[in-house]
């Protein structure tokens, strides 16, 4: 197993009993549209949330706010024990090579196989490995979602359920603290999106990290999250395991759990 | 009314790009420089284009010297040929034909390309993966069509010329040599000099257009189309407008 050399740029040490993501008092608005509102979250290391809500009701906006794509209104960010407001550019990669994004759209660089789609963020980082290893790192993570034989395809030649295999990953190839996950089953069928879901699960036990999961499927915030966050006009209503939130006594939270 | 929002809304494009450009100033010289992509760049808008910018200033040169004849003829001025094609070529003709022809290719493609890449939040994914999306896809873009079209501009003046010896050779006899130094002895550095300049501000143009518009693209799939096209349209014009604006400051430097 190839372990990556050390980030050149010195980052803090983290704490293995630390929060990995905090989100305080956070506030986003676009225009007269206040789509996060006092939300607040806490990620725990190995721990996997699902944060359930209404489509446009902000979850995607939260984090891309803890990845740093938008900049917040208010609040506090600490990812890994580092307030992300306080990073400047380089200090914000070298954060970024310990989060895994997984992108609704899967994001997949069309004009590159999916070797260079996976050496790329290793190129980018400033990982220092050699080419062998680049390789084997490459085709470990092709061999953790089972896809090997599509080393030298294009994106475009792969299947839906494919690309997300895929782009999940070059989520992994850098060994990532935490990954986030935007909508990761979103037009995929009830069967791929089940063994997308286990392999979030596999993932999660194998490498022992830390998730957060935007979705509005019922099946994957049942089967990926230890716990669910629902977001309700802009704040974490709740905060509680599936089962719990099926009892709430809160109407509005218990409506995406009578579906 | 309409008209009134029309102004304001080339008002406010017009504030965009001057703020993209500013944004690109300030971005190209500082590291990290994106050399290899800049290179891959080069070759796809330069290389890339070759054969099309070559052929259409083949035909141009052709044509050219074949719609010239009759009317040299009727003036007695028939040997002029070579001279007069070869200054209309290297000083408008080629770097406007060229210039607009590359608009067509490049800039639409470099449209479209963002503007997908936009939206399938492939730029996003660039920025995850620490890279700053605007050094290494708009910044190496630009520079790769600001270097590469005068130097497609000389290559097609030089095959425009070729076209049209061979136009003055189809009804009369011209020999290979006599033709270039016609052409090469009409010619002056005020000819030759504030056209290759002007090839430089045609590149930046496509490039900067194409960039802002693939970049700034939003509404989805219709979108991308739309980027493709008004980063054609607008450098166009752009192109013209710059081109009018050369001719009359070296014009006033004499």
């Amino acid at each position: 197993m190839i372990t990556p050399a050390p980030h050149p740029v010195k980052t803090a040490e983290i704490n293995p009993t630390a929060d990995v993501v905090t989100v305080s008092h956070l506030f986003k608005s676009f225009g007269a549209n206040h789509v996060l509102a006092d939300f607040n979250l806490i990620l725990h290391k190995g721990e996997s949330i699902v944060v359930l809500g209404k489509s446009g009701s902000g979850k995607s906006v939260l984090i891309k706010c803890i990845i740093g794509l938008l900049k917040p209104d208010g609040g506090e960010i600490r990812v890994l024990d580092q307030d992300i407001a306080e990073l400047n550019d380089i200090e914000m990669d070298a954060l970024r090579a310990k989060i895994g994004f997984l992108f609704q759209s899967n994001a997949l660089y069309d004009s590159m196989s999916v070797r260079d789609n996976l050496e790329f963020p290793l190129r980018r980082h400033w990982i220092q490995v050699t080419p062998g290893e680049v390789d084997l790192m490459v085709m470990e993570a092709l061999d953790d979602v089972g896809l090997k034989h599509t080393v030298d395809m294009m994106p475009v030649e792969l299947s839906g359920g494919m690309r997300k295999r895929i782009a999940l990953a070059r989520t992994l190839i850098l060994k990532p603290e935490v990954i986030l996950y935007d909508e990761p089953t979103t037009g995929l069928d009830p069967i791929t999106s089940k063994e997308i879901i286990e392999l979030m699960v596999e993932i999660q036990r194998k490498y022992n990290t830390s998730s957060l999961i935007i979705s509005h499927d019922m099946n994957c915030v049942r089967l990926a999250g230890d716990k669910v966050a629902v977001l309700l006009n802009g704040r974490c209503r709740a905060c509680e395991t599936y089962e719990e939130l099926q009892k709430s006594k809160d109407p509005e939270v218990l409506q995406f759990f009578q579906i | 009314m309409g008209n009134n929002s029309t102004f304001s809304l080339f008002l406010e494009e017009t504030g965009r790009i001057t703020v993209f450009f500013a944004r690109f100033m300030s971005h190209w010289f500082r590291p990290r420089y994106e050399f290899a992509e800049f290179l891959r760049q080069c070759y796809i808008v330069g290389y890339r284009s070759l054969p099309l910018v070559g052929l259409t200033g083949f035909i141009m040169g052709l044509v050219l010297t074949m719609q010239l004849r009759p009317s040299m003829v009727d003036y007695g001025v028939e040997s002029q040929i070579p001279a007069i094609v070869g200054i209309a070529i290297v000083r408008e003709i080629g770097p406007i034909l060229t210039a607009l022809i590359f608009a067509g290719k490049i800039g639409s493609s470099i449209g479209a390309e963002l503007g997908s890449m936009k939206v399938t939040e492939q730029i996003d994914a660039m920025e995850v993966s620490g890279t700053n999306p605007f050094k290494y896809l708009v910044v190496t873009r630009v520079m790769a069509t600001t270097f590469m079209l005068p130097v497609l501009v000389i290559m097609s003046d030089f095959i425009s010329l070729y076209g049209s010896y061979l136009g003055v050779n189809i009804k009369g006899i011209t020999s290979f040599n006599l033709f270039w130094n016609q052409v090469f002895d009409n010619l002056v550095f005020s000819d030759v000099f504030p056209a290759f300049i002007k090839t430089f501000l045609f590149g930046f143009t496509v490039g900067i257009i194409g960039c802002f518009k693939g970049y700034h693209s939003n509404k989805g799939t219709e979108g991308v189309g739309s980027s493709a096209n008004s980063s054609v349209v607008v450098s166009s014009v752009l192109i013209f407008i710059i081109d009018l604006l050369v001719v009359q400051v070296t014009d006033l430097i004499g």
